[in-house]
């Protein structure tokens, strides 16, 4: 099977940037990282990248390719390449993340992150005298997070820390879930109240992109998710994020569907006037086109708000559906 | 045979994005598609409710959807976010027998029923999959050469590609770029096409949600692009409306219309662009219709 790769080469210590095409002939079995290699072994000794046991659990050979991160050792050519001998693959190194030489990032943004949620569980009260006895489905939902090999592929193509690189980011985000949701730690409202300031667990947009390039399906996205409905439930509210579902389920609640008009100042504050200022000039721009639905100028819950018909329906729903949530695990004696 | 759908509009359609509902109409007129309004389906919670109360976000959307069902018709919406959010509720009702029958118990009190069979689809899969971008092109009366267009799909109607049946479906993520060609337009390829707009997050961290939407918008217009289409009104909101906040937090040059798909499809069928309302945009989409080849239709 003929190969074409396009390689992005960065060569900091010269200066040098650019790409490197190589065309090689691989059996049909192989994948991207068997085919690095051979480049690496015969065509081009200068090619540098990070491997180890290839076969998807030490997590060293993550890069992007074809413009989407993957595990180079996962990645059989014929699936990227679709069986086509004329594609040739785009291999980067991960972004978000400094270059050191070619496919090799500095994962020190990385690792900080995971520090920053103290990664390790921190369990309250005496020490019981045999082992914490846990449900069973407890863990059964923290094996998502722990099946995590730290491979970066979710830091690399998280669109927040693109903008962002403050954000906490999906790797360390669904670690903390790891420790806030075993039954056995102490300081869960502890770190919920941390993971809820800013640069947390509200300001992930949900794209989902995280769920996409995880190579072991922990899916950060769905346990950034949880972490959100851990946080309302311990009444951590006092955040824009918080109050933003607040007036979105209230709205929908009240009305059946969304009040857009009033999704602002119940997100940011009814009294943030300078924040209110700030949106006022892009308020004024949407009213100006009919982008500002004038029915919907009574908030949510007030009377003649603006509701849809047969809300009578939906409210019972809303009573019956409340009884499905499910009660959280704890340690058991 | 008549194609009918039961239609659900999605809250911005009747809200803040008027000329999408209106466009959207209009458009299925134009191709023979007929629309069964849910008039009492709610919003699909867009994964805000799911933070707080994800039985409730289930339970809503399994209404709308045993709904269609009453109606015998496949589900067909107008936003990336409404159709994830469908999906992945699907998937997971499909996944949990258990819960989603907790969950028929409540429904029944209202004559209804979920069965986990239901087509459910963007305008923009109706439009590939069962009209046909053939027929489309048989149909256009105005195509719109010359124009560079930039597709925004929006997360949800790419991500997860597992839950978006992207495998059983593998062109699902070049559709946009399908849709562009078949109305005679030269689509524009750019990183941004597939990544968030930033829009759920523009009450909670402004900066980062205008820099994502500044950056995208940046980046196309950088490569010749004339607008952008997307088949999500949460993304329009975005990229239009906020296009101005947009420009002064990201500093870029960027003035670039934002049209709907509908829209972009009923120009090309020859709707008037009034009757879609496409004088109704923050950012003016003139520039875009005094490029269309034989100028805009009285």
């Amino acid at each position: 099977m003929k190969v074409k790769l396009k390689v992005r080469r960065t060569d900091p210590e010269h200066g040098a940037a650019g790409y490197s095409q190589y065309a090689i002939d691989m059996p049909e079995s192989s994948t991207l990282l068997d085919a690095l290699i051979q480049v690496r072994e015969y065509e081009d000794g200068t090619l540098a990248l990070r491997c180890s046991c290839r076969s998807a659990i030490c997590g060293s050979c993550s890069m992007r390719v074809d413009r989407r991160a993957r595990l180079a050792c996962r990645a059989k050519i014929i699936t990227v390449t679709g069986g086509d001998e004329e594609h040739e693959i785009l291999v980067e190194p991960m972004t978000n993340m400094p270059v050191i030489k070619d496919l090799i990032v500095d994962q020190e943004l990385f690792f900080s992150k995971i520090r920053q949620v103290d990664p390790y569980l921190q369990p309250l009260g005496p020490v019981p005298e045999r082992e914490y006895r846990v449900p069973n489905e407890a863990m059964i939902d923290l094996t998502h997070t722990m099946n995590c090999i730290m491979c970066g592929a979710c830091v690399s193509d998280c669109t927040v820390l693109e903008v962002d690189k403050n954000f906490i980011a999906p790797a360390a985000l669904a670690k903390a879930y790891r420790f806030a949701a075993d039954p056995r730690d102490g300081h869960t409202h502890e770190r919920l109240e941390k993971l809820s300031e800013y640069s947390g667990i509200w300001d992930c947009t949900r794209c989902n992109m995280c769920v996409e390039v995880c190579p072991k399906g922990v899916a950060p996205m769905n346990r950034i998710l949880q972490l959100r409905e851990m946080a309302m439930e311990a009444g951590i509210q006092n955040n824009a994020g918080a109050r933003h579902t607040n007036i979105f389920t209230k709205s929908i609640i009240d009305g059946g569907r969304l009040n857009e008009v009033w999704m602002l100042p119940g997100s940011v504050g009814m009294f943030n006037v300078p924040r209110l200022l700030v949106e006022a000039p892009g308020a004024l721009r949407m009213l100006r086109v009919g982008k500002l639905p004038l029915a919907q100028a009574i908030p949510p819950g007030a009377p003649g708000s603006h509701k849809m018909q047969g809300m009578d329906r939906v409210r019972n729903v809303v009573k019956k559906a409340a009884l499905l949530k499910p009660k959280r695990a704890e340690v058991t004696d | 045979m008549a194609m009918r759908y039961a239609f659900w509009p999605g809250c911005v359609s009747k809200g803040a994005a008027p000329e999408l509902y209106m466009a959207t109409n209009r458009v299925a007129r134009e191709l023979g598609i007929e629309l069964v309004e849910l008039d009492l389906a709610t919003c699909t919670g867009a994964g805000v409710i799911q933070e707080q109360a994800p039985e409730l976000a289930d339970a809503l959307n399994a209404r709308t959807f045993a709904m269609a069902q009453q109606l015998g018709l496949p589900l067909m919406n107008i936003c990336s976010t409404c159709q994830g959010i469908e999906s992945m509720v699907q998937d997971k009702l499909a996944k949990n027998p258990d819960y989603l029958a907790k969950i028929n118990d409540i429904l029944a009190e209202e004559g209804l029923h979920y069965t986990p069979d239901l087509a459910i689809k963007n305008f923009l899969w109706v439009l590939v999959e069962d009209f046909g971008l053939d027929r489309l092109k048989a149909m256009i009366k105005r195509p719109l050469n010359g124009v560079r267009i930039g597709p925004f799909y929006g997360c949800y109607i790419l991500r997860p590609s597992d839950i978006l049946g992207i495998d059983e479906h593998p062109g699902r993520n070049t559709y946009l770029e399908q849709a562009i060609e078949a109305v005679g337009a030269t689509p524009v390829q750019y990183e941004g096409a597939k990544k968030c707009c930033g829009f759920p997050i523009l009450t909670i961290n402004r900066e980062n949600s205008l820099k994502q939407a500044g950056n995208h918008i940046h980046e196309a217009q950088d490569l010749g692009a004339d607008a952008l289409v997307s088949p999500c009104p949460l993304c329009h909101l975005n990229l239009d409306a906020q296009q101005p906040a947009a420009k002064s937090v990201t500093h870029y040059d960027i003035d670039l219309p934002i049209i709907h798909l509908p829209q972009m499809i009923g120009l090309a069928l020859g709707v008037p662009p009034q009757e879609m309302r496409m004088d109704h945009h923050v950012v003016s989409t003139k520039k875009l219709l005094d490029k269309l080849p034989e100028g805009v239709p009285a």
